[in-house]
């Protein structure tokens, strides 16, 4: 597996999931365990650039896979959340920035959403579709407003 | 002989201008360290085994197979743990005992208190193999009667106590008399459901031991309180323990107290002489950390004809574990934001064989605004009355109650302001006659309060030879950013540029901060910086005075501190010159003392102002909160679309994180109004939802643009007229969510949260 552009290994139980083989074995602890089940968001990385709730995964699944989290990342939308404000504690904002990067991607490949009204063209990044399309990541400080205005102002 | 210090520079743009936040590239490049993220060699992994069943005696414990797991390298239970001193009950005259959250020594008793008490930690080389041992861990119980269900127990109301921060109730004349004879009333009952924190950061340890000194990274809003009572529980001195929480990933007061989690990762560090770690699951945060205690509430309110209140009643019934709890104080607002002619406000509460409630987030108000102000709004709708008219035509000169004078009180400016941002005006009075499409839309309002208070704070401000300074103080960051506001406040008082401003926090070696909680961080130590600032102008005045500087030639009074220097009518000189002059690398200014008779002077001076502020003023934040909903016809589903919130917060500091913190609480509040629910089985008091997808925090599709105002008028008995931000945001906004969904659909909803089946 590669971390972040460097190559890694490390003999891992079958059980252990990606996000624990991140924060507990390789010492990369960007991520953030918020539940452990797929419901926060906070452990979302970039797997081959797209992205992934790495709770939800067990790390041998991710063998010979690009793995990016929030410490490989360099992406204007950093400046803008700090700009936005679009943090608090900064708990969650690793998760919210690489899912924001991933989002953008699938955006630009004109992926639809579910706030999406016609499939067939490719939407255009309005609030309302940040905001469906980042609903999976949890920010419990409540910094929403910041994290949309963040993300909007680097989609232009 | 003392004499004023120089001045600072009163139009310093620093002050009130939106900063970026210090630690904000730290926070979004994965720098930020949580609890949970220190290595230590030979570190190894904890996990609890918490009980199934709300009261029994163990009378045994397997622990064969999870010993037998590989990598298990212990499994403490009753049975072979060491003895742990008992935590005294939270009281003066040592504040820090309010840091305990249950009387029950665990693992140091075969009795079982509540459904989820921690019957033995598993202590593995991994966090995997802790887990899945703990599964394999078998107690047996003797079941013994237990009280769990909330709504059963509410005929045995006791009165409540008072909490170190709000009286119990309070009356005046003859209010049940006035409601039977008012001309309008109304007198409903309300009922909140428990509510948790979540922050998203889980509760998390990490504990190392060298001989009998301890450190530990720890997730909490009270370091000091955290060390003090780990001190006691392991009989250590003080002085031997460390804590750091250098970024704690969120609190609301979930992380205020030192819950068994903290006690059990430190004592399993003492047992397997390995640094330990400890990092709640999810689930583990809900059975081991208190939440916010259910309510049942009931308001009435009488008034003429006119709208003018003669009658308030506010009284409400809360939960405490029979092992501790934080009695919830549900009528605080009602002493304050209505000038009726006869007030009852009663608070009683019943005691549950139940983990202790704890406080979350504006604890009192959050809930109480709710009800009141949804009471207020059925009132104005019997009268025909505009619901922010009936609120100015009640609103009081004076603290209602005992007449006590308010230090300033602009809430009639915020409504003025919102209602303007809102379009107010265009609000058609009659429920239902609003509509977009097929949407219903409802706009509603209610006011927010929350009271202003202090803690001590100890801090050193230090002053380098380069100009630079170095604020220490071992205070909290959450998330409000306190850290660059309180650089802020240095880089004001010392007239030196933001940049030059360094902050230490988050940790018990540094001189002893406030605890993070009641909205008083930014105040309590907005006054020592300030008055160490002082200090530290005043020593660099003397400095300069006897190295023959321009600046000692001139009278303090006639000097300001700008440009990185004092500067006067005969000139002036920078900080870096009069100390190299002077031939000093830096120049120290320290308030408040961390020695034994200190800290009791502290305690005792904080008590004392306590007491004599409160005889003098009314203190606090209030705002206005504007709502607008849409609800769905057909399926009663509750969008809220637009918000305003209007607030008088004193002095802002930063109006970037100031703006943050307050559209925080509202967020939280379209929580408590729409979705947040802790579900309790009534027959084994039992939490069934004790994860995030069970319980639902509001997500981003669920909030719209926050505007947030403010009156922005300094309060002037506030350091730096400060009032408190944290908390203010909250309150109000269950109302004014539930004023808006009746207005949308005429149907008043008592019991939250407003679900869409209430609707249909
Ligand atoms: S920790 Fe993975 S989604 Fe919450
Ligand atoms: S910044 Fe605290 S949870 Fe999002």
């Amino acid at each position: 597996m590669r971390v972040n552009g460097a190559e890694t290994s490390a003999e891992l139980e079958p059980r252990v999931s990606l996000l624990d083989a991140l924060r507990e074995h390789l010492g990369v602890t960007g991520p953030k365990k918020g539940c452990d089940q797929g419901a926060c968001g906070a452990c979302t990385v970039l797997v081959d650039g797209r992205r992934v709730v790495s709770c939800l995964g067990l790390a041998v699944q991710y063998d010979g896979r690009e793995v990016t989290t929030i410490e490989g990342v360099d992406h204007p939308v950093q400046r803008a959340f700090v700009r936005n404000d679009g943090l608090q504690c900064g708990y969650c904002t690793p998760g919210q920035i690489c899912s924001a990067v991933g989002m953008l991607a699938e955006h630009a490949a004109g992926e639809p959403s579910a706030a999406t009204e016609r499939v067939t063209s490719r939407p255009t990044l309005t609030e309302a579709e940040i905001r469906e399309r980042m609903s999976g990541n949890l920010c419990r400080c409540g910094a929403y407003n910041g994290i949309v205005a963040a993300i909007a102002e680097v989609a232009g | 002989m003392t004499q004023a210090p120089p001045a600072p520079v009163t139009e310093a743009p620093v002050l009130g201008a939106p900063v970026d936040r210090i630690d904000g590239t730290a926070k979004t490049t994965g720098q930020a360290r949580y609890a949970a993220e220190f290595d230590h060699p030979g570190l190894v992994h904890a996990a609890l085994v918490c009980a199934t069943v709300p009261r029994a005696r163990l009378v045994g414990i397997d622990t064969a197979d999870a010993l037998a797991h590989p990598g298990v390298l212990t499994v403490l239970t009753h049975e072979n743990a060491p003895t742990m001193r008992k935590s005294p009950s939270p009281g003066l005259p040592d504040i820090s005992t309010m840091a305990t959250a249950t009387s029950v020594t665990y693992l140091n008793t075969d009795e079982v208190h509540w459904n989820g008490q921690p019957v033995a930690v598993v202590v593995a080389t991994t966090s995997d193999a802790a887990k899945e041992a703990a599964a394999l861990v078998r107690p047996s119980y003797e079941p013994l009667p237990a009280t769990v269900d909330f709504q059963a127990a509410l005929p045995d109301a006791r009165p409540q106590k008072r909490n170190p921060f709000s009286p119990a109730g309070g009356a005046k004349g003859d209010a049940e008399a006035a409601l039977a004879t008012a001309p309008v009333s109304v007198d409903l009952t309300f009922t909140t459901p428990m509510h948790h924190h979540n922050a998203i950061e889980p509760h998390a340890t990490t504990a190392v031991w060298h001989g009998d000194r301890l450190t530990v990274h720890e997730c909490t809003q009270t370091i000091d309180w955290t060390r003090r009572r780990l001190a006691h529980v392991f009989g250590v001195p003080v002085a031997d323990v460390r804590v750091l929480a250098e970024f704690v990933g969120g609190g609301f007061g979930g992380k205020g107290y030192l819950w068994p989690g903290t006690v059990l990762a430190v004592l399993a560090a003492r047992v397997t002489e390995r640094p330990v770690r400890l990092a709640l699951s999810r689930e583990e945060v809900y059975r081991t950390v208190g939440g916010r205690t259910p309510s049942t509430q009931r308001v009435a309110l009488g008034s003429t004809v006119d709208g003018k209140l003669t009658a308030l009643v506010h009284t409400s019934i809360t939960q405490l574990g029979r092992i501790g709890g934080w009695p919830e104080q549900v009528t605080s607002q009602s002493r304050h934001l209505y000038d009726a002619e006869h007030v009852l406000l009663r608070q009683r509460q019943v005691e549950l064989d139940a983990l202790s409630t704890t406080t979350m987030r504006a604890p009192g108000e959050s809930i109480g605004t709710y009800a009141l102000e949804s009471a207020v709004d059925e009132l104005a709708h019997r009268l025909g009355m505009d619901p922010i008219e009936l609120r100015m035509r009640n609103e009081p000169d004076r603290n209602p109650l005992g007449g006590t004078r308010f230090s300033h009180r602009r809430l009639r400016e915020a409504y003025a302001l919102g209602a303007e941002r809102f379009g107010w005006a265009e609000r058609s009075p009659e429920p239902g006659s609003m509509r977009d499409g097929r949407w219903l839309v409802g706009w509603g309002v209610a006011s927010a309060y929350h009271p202003a208070q202090m803690f001590p704070a100890n801090v050193t401000v230090r002053l380098f030879a380069d100009g630079t300074v170095l604020l220490r103080s071992a205070f909290h960051e959450t998330g409000m950013g306190q850290p660059t506001t309180q650089a802020q406040i240095v880089a004001h008082e010392l007239g030196v540029p933001f940049e030059a401003v360094r902050v230490e926090h988050g940790d018990t070696a540094l001189p002893t901060g406030p605890p993070a909680g009641g909205s008083m961080q930014t105040a309590s130590l907005a006054a020592s910086v300030r008055a160490a600032c002082a200090d530290l102008r005043r020593s660099v005045h003397g400095l300069a005075r006897r190295s023959g500087s321009v600046v000692g030639r001139q009278r303090p009074a006639d000097l300001v501190a700008r440009d990185g220097g004092l500067f006067g009518p005969d000139g002036g000189e920078t900080y870096a010159a009069i100390l190299s002059r002077a031939g000093q690398s830096r120049v120290d200014a320290k308030v408040g003392s961390d020695t034994g008779l200190g800290r009791v002077t502290g305690q005792l001076r904080f008590a004392a102002r306590m007491v004599r502020d409160g005889m003098r003023w009314v203190r606090a934040s209030t705002g206005a909160q504007f709502c607008e909903v849409r609800v769905d016809p057909d399926t009663g589903e509750v969008r809220v679309t637009r918000w305003v919130g209007a607030f008088d917060i004193g002095t802002v500091v930063n109006a970037k994180t100031a703006t943050s913190q307050l559209r925080g609480g509202i967020v939280m509040g379209i929580g408590l109004a729409l979705s947040e629910e802790t579900l309790v089985d009534p027959r084994t008091g039992r939490i069934m939802n004790p994860n995030l997808s069970g319980y639902h925090v509001p997500v981003h599709a669920d909030v719209p643009e926050l505007d947030v105002a403010f009156v922005g008028d300094p309060d002037p008995t506030m350091p730096l007229g400060v009032l408190g931000a944290g908390e203010v945001g909250i309150t109000g906004v269950g109302g004014a969510v539930a004023n808006a969904v009746f207005h949308a659909t005429g149907r008043r909803v008592y019991d939250l949260p407003i679900t869409l089946d209430k609707l249909l």
